[in-house]
């Protein structure tokens, strides 16, 4: 590696600006005629004038907002369970999503995130240098204990990813339920790709891929604007695409939703069973009650759910062989591998010309075989690790199945507690009041 | 199953799943290393341009850096005149910069100084690589920590050919060719 020495000043006589004219003139000389040994090009000069050199601006990273983000989330999180649980108006959860969009949103860039949170969680679980920042800690720990405590308000107004897309919502359409159920897996895949590429150190590919945060900043990639372009036109028609379908940071809030100490519910009293919530709700986040007959004999569903158990290592085991199968293609998302690739590549004469990375690194000197073996290793890791992913899939699909194979008795219209964004819709559908 | 039965099993799980959450924090969190930015090794970059064209801000937050102490001050500077300049002077058609952000001033002959208007500065190195190829090196890239929003995934980091990316800690967060520079902050 080069390494700068400056020179002591006054290595050279100054005896004048023609002969230092000169001076300068001819190591200019030298160096067209190549000979330049020396660290620097040019002297440094000594200036007789009495001229120093300019101050330059070296200004350090701002860290005035970090607290009051933590602030502004405990308040919008606590005014949204208020809201949500106590206050049950559509209309105020609303006017708080609008706020969270506004702050979150356009005012701090949309970063720091509770969806991007995980992956710093993961890589500070992981890489033990990377130290986690504090605001970081708070944005990933706290919307899941408001969960455990009230439901996802979370998502209901405080996420500002959920507010862009609650406000576009215009028109939504039922998505049916089976086509729910299916592309409700993605976001588990979504969220076990993310904590491996963390984890291999191939980046965090949540913020790479966040649908909004050039709307936000009001600039981004091509790719990402036009990925946020269509998750916004197709929000108008399928509410909340995104939290739906992709978001990793729901499947962690739908888990302690789950065990919810308290969770918002259509009525505020008893359901008196009148149908009229049954559409409200634009997420199929509305269970209905249990018919009163039996839709099948007790034997045939328990056999069934005993089938489904049964298959649930066969899935893990698949998702095992799948997993492994995707080593080649899951190691690609890591740089030095694609790295490592294309020198391959280039060196068979694959491609006919370079390309800007391979340029880059050729001209570093590094050694080929170092890099090989640094892609060798990766791909290994990659290899574990899209076993795990894939049993991880395979197990969440396996679970999913006995989920939908059981039923649960119900004697009125609830909300489920899972996938519930506690938007507050149903609440106006309700005709029992207080 | 008694329904007060189902409440106590409901509560060991929720409180089991907040002790999950906190411990995914304490294990997050037990490297306690400084608060960290982004900033770019000038040793590793290779001027290639995406700098200007890849920050999520408009104009990019990387902006181009003189280091004064190690510049030789040249009249036929190659990070200020275009290779094919006609003439060594102030004229827009031999300026190399394309938004006109190096100022060129006399200081004694034969010296000139150059500053960079980091206003006008986009940050698309081709100055650093004229600078590079034709002089010291004085002019390199350095992210600027009063205009970085210091992204989660640095968008720059990613698509950067040379892998010059890297998080610094926020107490020392530019990486200077001479240590001899008065800064201003």
């Amino acid at each position: 590696m080069k390494k700068y020495v400056v020179p002591p000043l006054g290595g050279f006589s100054p005896t004048g600006f023609r002969l230092k004219a000169v001076r300068h003139a001819l190591v200019c000389v030298f160096l067209l005629v190549g000979s330049s040994q020396a660290e620097f090009r040019f002297p440094m000069p000594e200036f007789v004038t009495g001229y120093t050199h300019p101050a330059v601006h070296t200004p350090a990273p701002s860290n005035a907002m970090v607290g009051w983000d933590i602030v502004v989330l405990v308040s919008t999180l606590t005014l949204a369970a208020i809201f949500v649980l106590k206050r049950r108006k559509r209309r105020e959860i609303f006017l708080l999503t609008l706020f969270s969009m506004i702050y979150f949103g356009f005012w701090r860039n949309g970063c720091v995130c509770s969806v991007g949170s995980v992956q710093n969680i993961a890589a500070g679980i992981c890489d033990s240098s990377y130290g986690v920042p504090f605001t970081v800690l708070v944005f990933f720990a706290l919307p899941l204990v408001f969960a455990l405590l009230f439901g996802r308000v979370f998502c209901a107004a405080v996420c500002p990813l959920g507010a862009i897309q609650e406000a576009v919502a215009v028109k939504p359409v039922k998505v049916p339920p089976a086509v729910e159920k299916v592309l409700s897996v993605f976001p588990y895949i979504y969220l076990g790709l993310a904590i491996l590429s963390v984890a291999m150190g191939a980046g965090f590919i949540i913020c790479q891929y966040d649908p909004f945060v050039g709307v936000f900043r009001m600039g981004a990639s091509f790719s990402m604007l036009i990925f946020g372009g269509i998750m916004l036109v197709l929000g108008i028609f399928v509410a909340r695409p995104y939290c739906r379908f992709l978001c990793p940071y729901g499947v962690l809030l739908n888990w302690a939703s789950k065990l919810s100490l308290h969770h918002a519910t259509i009525t505020p009293t008893d359901c008196i069973q009148c149908t009229l919530c049954e559409d409200s709700c634009p997420y199929n986040a509305i269970n209905e009650p249990t018919p009163a007959e039996a839709p099948e004999s007790r034997g045939k569903g328990a056999s069934r759910l005993g089938i489904l158990i049964l298959l649930v290592p066969v899935m893990v085991v698949f998702g095992v062989g799948v997993g492994s199968l995707l080593k080649e293609p899951l190691a690609r998302m890591h740089p030095t591998v694609r790295l490592a690739e294309r020198m391959a590549g280039e060196d068979l004469g694959r491609y006919s010309e370079t390309n800007i990375e391979s340029e880059a690194f050729r001209a570093s000197d590094t050694p080929n075989e170092e890099l090989y073996a640094e892609a060798v290793q990766l791909k290994a890791g990659f290899g574990r690790g899209g076993k795990w992913l894939g049993a991880f899939i395979g197990l969440v699909i396996g679970c999913k199945l006995i989920a939908v194979s059981i039923l649960r008795k119900r004697t009125d219209y609830e909300p489920d507690r899972g996938t519930c964004f506690s938007c507050g819709r149903c609440y106006k559908y309700c005709p029992v009041k207080e | 199953m008694k329904p007060e039965r189902k409440k106590d099993r409901r509560d060991f799980v929720r409180g089991a799943a907040a002790v999950l959450i906190g411990g995914a924090v304490m294990s997050a969190a037990r490297s306690r290393s400084p608060r960290l930015v982004w900033q770019l090794d000038p040793e590793k970059c290779t001027q290639c341009g995406r700098c200007a064209t890849h920050c999520v801000l408009a104009p990019s937050a990387v902006k181009c850096f003189h280091s004064y102490s190690i510049c030789g001050y040249c009249d036929l500077c190659g990070g200020y005149l275009r290779p094919d300049a006609k003439s060594r002077d102030t004229g827009a058609e031999n300026q190399l910069c394309p938004t006109a952000a190096i100022t060129r001033t006399f200081i004694e002959s034969p010296y000139y100084q150059y500053t960079i208007d980091e206003d006008l500065c986009i940050g698309c190195g081709i100055c650093v690589k004229g600078c590079d190829v034709f002089g010291n090196g004085s002019m390199y890239m350095q992210v600027k920590h009063d205009l970085c929003v210091n992204c989660n995934e640095c968008a720059i980091a990613r698509s950067c050919p040379s892998d010059a990316f890297k998080r610094v800690p926020a107490s020392d967060p530019y990486i200077l060719k001479s240590d001899r520079e008065r800064r201003i902050s």
